[in-house]
Order: C-alpha cells, then sequence, then structure tokens
C-alpha cells in the first residue's frame, strides 16, 4: 500500500485528533471557567454586602433557581449525547418495530406475533437461552476455579497471562482459530482440523462436529468460554487478593479446611465483583453475534438473537422484524440492568 | 543531552504537521483533474464533454483486482471529460447500499447485482430513469428478456455491465481424454457419464455451498438451473415472481431433478466426504479436486475460472475447462442461466448520466474486455476482444440468439427469500431436510 492510498485516512486521523482535542479542551476550559466566574460573582456580592452597599440577597429563593441552572449546564452535554445515541433509537426502533418491512404501513404487534410463532425464530430464541445461561455459568466457574487454583502459586503470573490471553483476540479471529478447530475432511484424508485428528487418533471416524444441533451451538458456545473466562479470571483474582488478610488469618486460626476457606470466606468476600462478572458476562453473552456469523452464518439451527436482528433489518430489508427483534433483546436486557443498579445501589449503602 | 527529547518532540511535530499538509496536497491535487487527452484518442468521448471537473461517485461489490481493472477501463473517458469518478467497492454493499440510501448519502451510480434490490429502490423512487441514450444503447445491444431485469413497472432504470454464465459444468479436459470421457451434451448421457465415473469406483461429483454470510447460494443455482430444464422459461419466469407457490410440484421435480446428483452419495462430494460435506466445502475450493483428478464434473459459474491456481491452464485443451451444463431436452431450445450488474443511478446531474451513457456502450464493453477477466452480454462487444477462453466461450452463449436467457432467480426474489429462506432452505436440503418440508418453508417466509 503506497502513501497516496493512506493519505486520505491520515487527514482524517488528524483532523479528528484536532476536533477531540478541541471538545475536550472547550469542556474543560468552560467546567473550569464557569464555576470560577459564579463563585466570583457571589464571593462580589458577599463583599459588597459585608460593605453595606447592597442589602443582603434573600438567599433561600434565588439559591433553588440557580442551583438548576448549575444541574442544567452541567447535564446538557450528557443528556445531549444520550438522546441523540440512546433515546432517539430506542423510540425510533420500537416505532419501526410496529411497523412492516420498508417503514410505510402500520402493522400493530404482528411482527411481535411473529416473533413467536415462527418455528425458526423460537429456535433461535431456545439458542439464545442456552448462550445466555450456559456462557456467564460456565466462564465464571472456570474463571473462579481457575484465580483460587494459581493464587500465590509458583508460575502465578505465567499461569495468569496463558488464560488471559484469549481476551486480546477479537471475536472474529477467535472464531477462525476455532472453525479450524473443528473443520472437517472426509475419511481416509489428511484432517486439517485438531478435533478431528484427535478423534482419528484415537480410532474414531472424522465428525462434522458444525452440522450436528445442539452439540454444534455448545461447540461455539465453548470459543465464548474461551474468550470470556480470562476476563472473569483476572478480575475475581484481584477480588481474591483484596481479600483482609485478618480475615484470612482468623479463619486459619479457628482451623478451616480448603473447602470451608473457599465457601466460608473466599466466595462471601468476593461476591460483589462475582455479580459485576455475571452480569458483564450476560450482557455480552445477549449481544453475541460475531462468533455465530463468522462460524456457521446461524446455519445449521444456531442462529442467536442479534444475528437474525441484523439478517432481517439489513440483508432481508424487513425492518420491522428485524426491529421487533431488537425491542425484545432491549426487554431482556433491562432487568440485568436493574439488578445491577440496585446491587450498586445497595453496595453504597452498606 | 538536556535539549534532546524537545528536539524529537520537535522532529514528530514537524513530520505530522508535514504529513498532514502533504496529504491535503494530495487531495486537492486529485480533485482538479481536467481535460488533458491527446486530441484524437479523445474525439470519440466529445458527446460527453462539458462536463469538466465535475465529480461521479460509483458505489459497487466489486472490489480488488477486478476493481482495479475497471477503474483502469474507463481511464480513457475521464481523462478525455475531466470528470472525476470516484469509485468504492465493498464487500458489505448490499446491506450498506440500503443504509446509505436511508442516510441520505446515496452514490450517484450503483451497479447492482439484485434486480430485486434494484426494484426495491425504483418502487421506494429512490432511483433515477436512465437517460435516453442509455436506454436507446441497451436496446440495441441487449436481448428485450434481459433488459425487463432493471424495468420496473415500465420505467427503465439501468443498462447492463458485466455479466457472467452460471450454466457451466467444469471438468478437466486432459483427463477426460486420457480416460476417454466425452462431453456430454443431453442431461441423460450426463447422468451416464456420472454412472460410469462412479462405476470405476470413484465420486464423479464435487460441490460446496459454503460461503460466509451468503452460504447456499450455489445450490440455488442448481434449482435455478433445473427449473429451467425440466420446465418452460414461462414457468420459470412465473416462479421467480410467485405466481406459482414456491412449493408447487413442478419446482419440486427441479429440486429433486438436482437431488439425483447433489444428494446421491454415489455421485457426490468427490475430494471431501459424504453429501453432507457440500455444505461446508467452500464454493471456492470445491472445485479443485478435479486437479487431482480426484473429482471429475463441477457446476459452477464462468467466474471459477478465477478460482484456480495460479498456472493452471484454463482452456479447451489446458488442465481445466467448462462445458454447457446440458439441457434435459435440447430440442426444447438451451436455456442458460446467467447474472449480471446493472449501473443505477440516485442522481440525474449530467455529468452522472455521461457516464451512465458511456458504461452503456458497446465502446466501453471493448474497453474493459481487452483488460481481460470479463465477461458482457453486450451484442455490439467484438468477441476478439476476450481474450480468456472461458469468457470467450461465455460471451457466445450470451451473444447466441438462440439460446433462452434467464436471470438467477435468487437475485430477482424478495432479498428475505432470495439471500435469506431459500439459501437456509438449500443447506438444510443439503443435510437431509426431505424437499417438500423445505420447499413449504420458503413458501412460507414470502410473504
Amino acid at each position: 500500500m503506497d502513501f497516496a492510498d493512506i493519505s486520505p485516512k491520515l487527514t482524517v486521523l488528524v483532523y479528528g485528533l484536532v476536533a477531540f482535542a478541541v471538545v475536550v479542551g472547550g469542556l474543560l476550559l468552560l467546567l473550569d471557567v464557569v464555576p470560577t466566574y459564579f463563585a466570583r460573582r457571589r464571593e462580589r456580592q458577599l463583599i459588597a454586602v459585608a460593605a453595606g452597599d447592597v442589602p443582603a440577597p434573600p438567599s433561600g429563593r434565588l439559591r433553588k433557581p440557580r442551583e438548576f441552572g448549575y444541574a442544567f449546564f452541567f447535564l446538557l452535554p450528557v443528556v445531549v449525547l444520550l438522546l441523540i445515541g440512546l433515546v432517539v433509537p430506542v423510540v425510533r426502533t420500537l416505532v419501526l418495530s410496529l411497523k412492516n418491512g420498508d417503514g410505510s404501513e402500520w402493522v400493530g404487534l404482528s411482527n411481535y406475533g411473529w416473533l413467536f410463532s415462527n418455528g425458526d425464530i423460537l429456535n433461535v430464541l431456545w439458542n439464545s437461552l442456552l448462550w445466555v445461561v450456559l456462557v456467564p455459568l460456565v466462564a465464571t466457574t472456570v474463571g473462579l476455579l481457575y484465580a483460587v487454583m494459581v493464587d500465590r502459586a509458583r508460575f502465578e503470573a505465567v499461569a495468569k497471562s496463558l488464560i488471559f490471553l484469549p481476551m486480546a483476540i477479537s471475536f472474529v479471529g477467535a472464531s477462525i482459530i476455532w472453525r479450524f478447530v473443528y473443520a472437517y475432511r472426509g475419511e481416509g484424508q489428511d484432517q486439517i482440523g485438531l478435533l478431528n485428528q484427535i478423534v482419528v487418533w484415537l480410532g474414531g471416524t472424522p465428525q462434522q462436529w458444525l452440522l450436528e444441533s445442539p452439540l454444534n451451538t455448545l461447540l461455539l458456545i465453548v470459543v465464548m468460554v474461551w474468550i470470556q473466562a480470562g476476563f472473569a479470571m483476572v478480575i475475581l483474582s484481584a477480588a481474591i487478593k483484596a481479600i483482609p488478610g485478618d480475615i484470612v488469618e482468623a479463619a486459619r486460626l479457628d482451623g478451616v479446611t480448603a473447602w470451608q476457606m473457599f465457601w466460608r470466606i473466599t466466595l462471601p468476600s468476593i461476591r460483589p465483583a462475582l455479580i459485576v462478572v455475571i452480569v458483564a458476562i450476560t450482557v455480552a453473552t445477549m449481544k453475541i453475534f460475531d462468533i455465530v456469523r463468522t462460524m456457521t452464518n446461524g446455519n445449521y439451527d444456531t442462529n442467536v438473537i442479534a444475528l437474525e436482528m441484523y439478517n432481517q433489518a439489513f440483508r432481508y430489508q424487513e425492518t420491522g422484524q428485524g426491529s421487533a427483534l431488537a425491542v425484545f433483546l432491549f426487554i431482556l436486557v433491562i432487568p440485568i440492568v436493574i439488578f445491577q443498579i440496585r446491587n450498586l445501589r445497595r453496595q453504597r449503602e452498606g | 543531552m538536556a535539549v534532546f527529547p524537545r528536539r524529537r518532540q520537535a522532529i514528530v511535530i514537524a513530520t505530522v504537521v508535514g504529513l498532514a499538509l502533504s496529504a491535503t496536497a494530495c487531495g486537492d491535487d486529485s480533485g482538479s483533474g481536467s481535460g488533458n487527452g491527446s486530441s484524437a484518442e479523445c474525439s470519440a468521448f466529445e458527446k460527453y464533454s462539458g462536463n469538466d471537473g465535475k465529480k461521479v461517485t460509483i458505489y459497487a461489490s466489486i472490489r480488488d483486482t477486478e476493481a482495479d481493472l475497471l477503474e483502469q477501463s474507463w481511464e480513457s473517458f475521464t481523462d478525455c471529460t475531466g470528470i472525476e469518478i470516484d469509485y468504492e467497492g465493498s464487500g458489505e454493499f448490499e446491506a450498506q447500499l440500503q443504509v446509505r440510501v436511508d442516510g441520505g448519502n446515496a452514490p450517484d451510480i450503483a451497479f447492482i447485482p439484485q434486480p430485486g434490490l434494484l426494484a426495491t429502490f425504483a418502487n421506494a423512487g429512490k432511483l433515477k430513469a436512465a437517460p435516453a441514450d442509455t436506454k436507446a444503447s441497451a436496446e440495441a445491444n441487449y436481448p428485450a428478456d434481459w433488459l425487463k431485469y432493471s424495468t420496473v413497472n415500465g420505467t427503465f432504470y439501468g443498462a447492463p455491465l458485466g455479466s457472467n454464465v452460471k450454466s457451466f459444468v467444469w471438468y478437466s479436459p486432459k483427463t477426460f481424454q486420457e480416460k476417454g470421457y466425452t462431453v456430454p451434451k443431453t442431461w441423460d448421457e450426463l447422468i451416464a457419464l456420472s454412472n460410469k465415473i462412479a462405476d470405476s469406483g470413484e465420486k464423479p461429483w464435487c460441490a460446496g455451498i459454503e460461503s460466509g454470510d451468503a452460504t447456499g447460494w450455489p445450490a440455488t443455482d442448481w434449482l435455478e438451473d433445473l427449473m429451467l430444464r425440466t420446465q418452460t422459461p414461462e414457468v420459470y419466469d412465473q416462479w421467480v415472481t410467485h405466481q406459482i407457490p414456491f412449493n408447487d410440484p413442478k419446482v419440486a421435480t427441479a429440486l429433486d431433478k438436482a437431488g439425483e446428483i447433489l444428494k446421491s452419495d454415489k455421485f457426490v462430494n468427490a475430494g471431501f466426504g459424504p453429501v453432507k460435506s457440500i455444505s461446508t466445502t467452500s464454493f471456492q475450493e470445491a472445485g479443485l479436486p478435479i486437479l487431482d483428478d480426484k473429482c471429475y464434473l463441477h457446476r459452477q459459474a464462468s467466474f471459477y475460472a478465477n478460482q484456480w491456481p495460479q498456472g493452471t491452464k484454463v482452456a479447451e485443451d489446458g488442465d481445466v475447462f467448462a462445458f454447457y451444463f446440458p439441457a434435459v431436452d435440447p430440442s426444447k431450445g438451451e436455456p442458460v442461466l446467467a447474472a449480471g450488474e446493472f449501473t443505477v443511478a440516485f442522481a440525474d446531474r449530467p455529468e452522472v448520466q455521461a457516464v451512465q451513457n458511456y458504461l452503456a456502450t458497446p465502446e466501453y464493453a471493448n474497453s474493459r474486455a481487452k483488460l481481460g477477466n470479463w465477461v458482457s452480454g453486450n451484442r455490439g462487444a467484438d468477441i476478439n476482444n476476450f481474450s480468456n477462453p472461458i469468457d470467450k466461450l461465455s460471451v457466445q452463449i450470451l451473444q447466441d440468439q438462440s439460446k433462452v436467457l434467464r436471470f438467477d432467480g435468487s437475485d430477482l426474489m424478495p432479498s428475505a427469500v432470495g439471500a435469506g429462506t431459500l439459501w437456509r432452505g438449500m443447506v438444510d436440503w443439503i443435510n437431509g431436510k426431505d424437499t417438500a418440508s423445505v420447499l413449504s418453508s420458503v413458501e412460507s417466509s414470502w410473504k
């Protein structure tokens, strides 16, 4: 690739950096200048009052509107960004989900009816359920067990980076790697897939792993677990290290077994971290798209909500049905978010 | 030493600023391309003049080498007229075009390979009718049947650009000669040949329908080819426009006929495994076992010529070549399944129409053909400009007035069917689902 090809991108990059610096710098400046200005003014008023030139402003009544002004000023950027980036799209998606494929006619709730009556889509929903139940459970368990096992072991750093490395691989990259692992060649030919080669070594016949439902969905879930276990392990390992030494020491003095130590001390102490990990992985799993698209493209009964949503809305030009799927996904995420917020609030109070 | 870090900083800053400046300078440079070709060479482009310095954006699915050849093919046009063509190819063309049009960021011209998608944009009022010159040129050089595919409700939207012939079976002329096989002329001969090869203990056919997010499409070509062979072209037209249901017994007959080959463990999947391996074999590598004599027959379009490894001689006397996928009853006419792009415009500025007019002419077809690796159905194109034997054969078939030409059916159907449930249905069909339930599930998705 010669310079002429990348120069437009470089220009865009430079413009982008300049724009970023201007916006952030401007905001910081405003945040600095505006409160100082108000503080100065108030100061001047107070001095004036102290000097006896003007009567003191009736503080109780005036402060309220000014605080509103403050709050409004600080909230404005966030509110604007949320409006553009979140509220407007949500409302538009809701509206689109009540319309037909090209958005020209109102069809009521029939897109939602389709969602729960079409056999293929029901299969999609079941698959998504399988993902959402299994991935957080398995990934967190694996990560937790690993974190406990390597804690204060000799090669802890190396052992941890081994499991954490997959986190650095993109979902699509990981999927391509694993597609090779599951690759199939006919009996008697040289296998290029690791799994089938192992099967052949053990005297079996090579299998078309990705064709058999529901095994194929489980094999795709393995990929996600492979990526996410590292994330769970790192967070949980940090939490385990943060358990106060005196608690552990006290427990040791009371003569706990390793089993009791894990259930009575470690687990309760890292509960908040555990919840964060499970919630994060659950939300990531609900949105799962890349792995399924890369490995099977949703064929052989492996389809999930996010992929079907994309297909309906962008490939089949069925915007209504795509939006209905998006809304459904949105509704599924809400309880998790509420749970998370409540949890955070309880933590702050406690 | 104390100044060193600062100096280095200064160098970095200077470099960045310099790069930025030179980048913008480059941008300005290419923007002011004006009529600078020699006058003799340019006389052919006089009728497009008067648009010096104007810019036309083109968006299509053609990428990489093919895109380079494309840009090369209109170079003298842009040099002479001063019209700047900004070409962009995307692998996500179909999805992104919709997004761009909805977002008010439509390209001036798009090469759309799916008449179904073209009709969607036409019905939404996004497309501009083709200029009169384009229409005249297209009507003079293409069969009327073919132009129907870019005509929506009586309005003609654009001329065909490139084409490809799908009714081909790839084989190895060398191996055929060694083993004494002859190229079959009828369906029965094709089956007889397959049986002969199978009886010698080898599988004759190889196939693959895996194609990323388009997995399944090669199998739809089989279905379409056999619809054309077991039914009349009129029934085919009724099928793709949903005037007969998708699960009509006629469609079932065609699919079962395809199944005689594709679902027979005796015939497939040479070089890969049992029938089911078809669905996980990528279409790119599906025909390659022909080179190792592991497979003898592979049904795929003319563009498969690009998939052979470098050094493979694609010719009638070479390593690989293709023969016409035979008709069941040649006396009733020989149907040809083909596909290709149509040049449609989202804008009607004079410079856009000039480009559209130029791309519809035989002169353009010749200019592109000379660069190689291209097939056009333009009857005004000179066959001698197509150097590649397979391209030549394709052009001959396309220009042959006795052949009945039909467009790839899945591209004519609504995308939810033609690029959705039908693809998925064909994958299920290969994986063992029976013909009737596959066809009914596709039918139920066609609203």
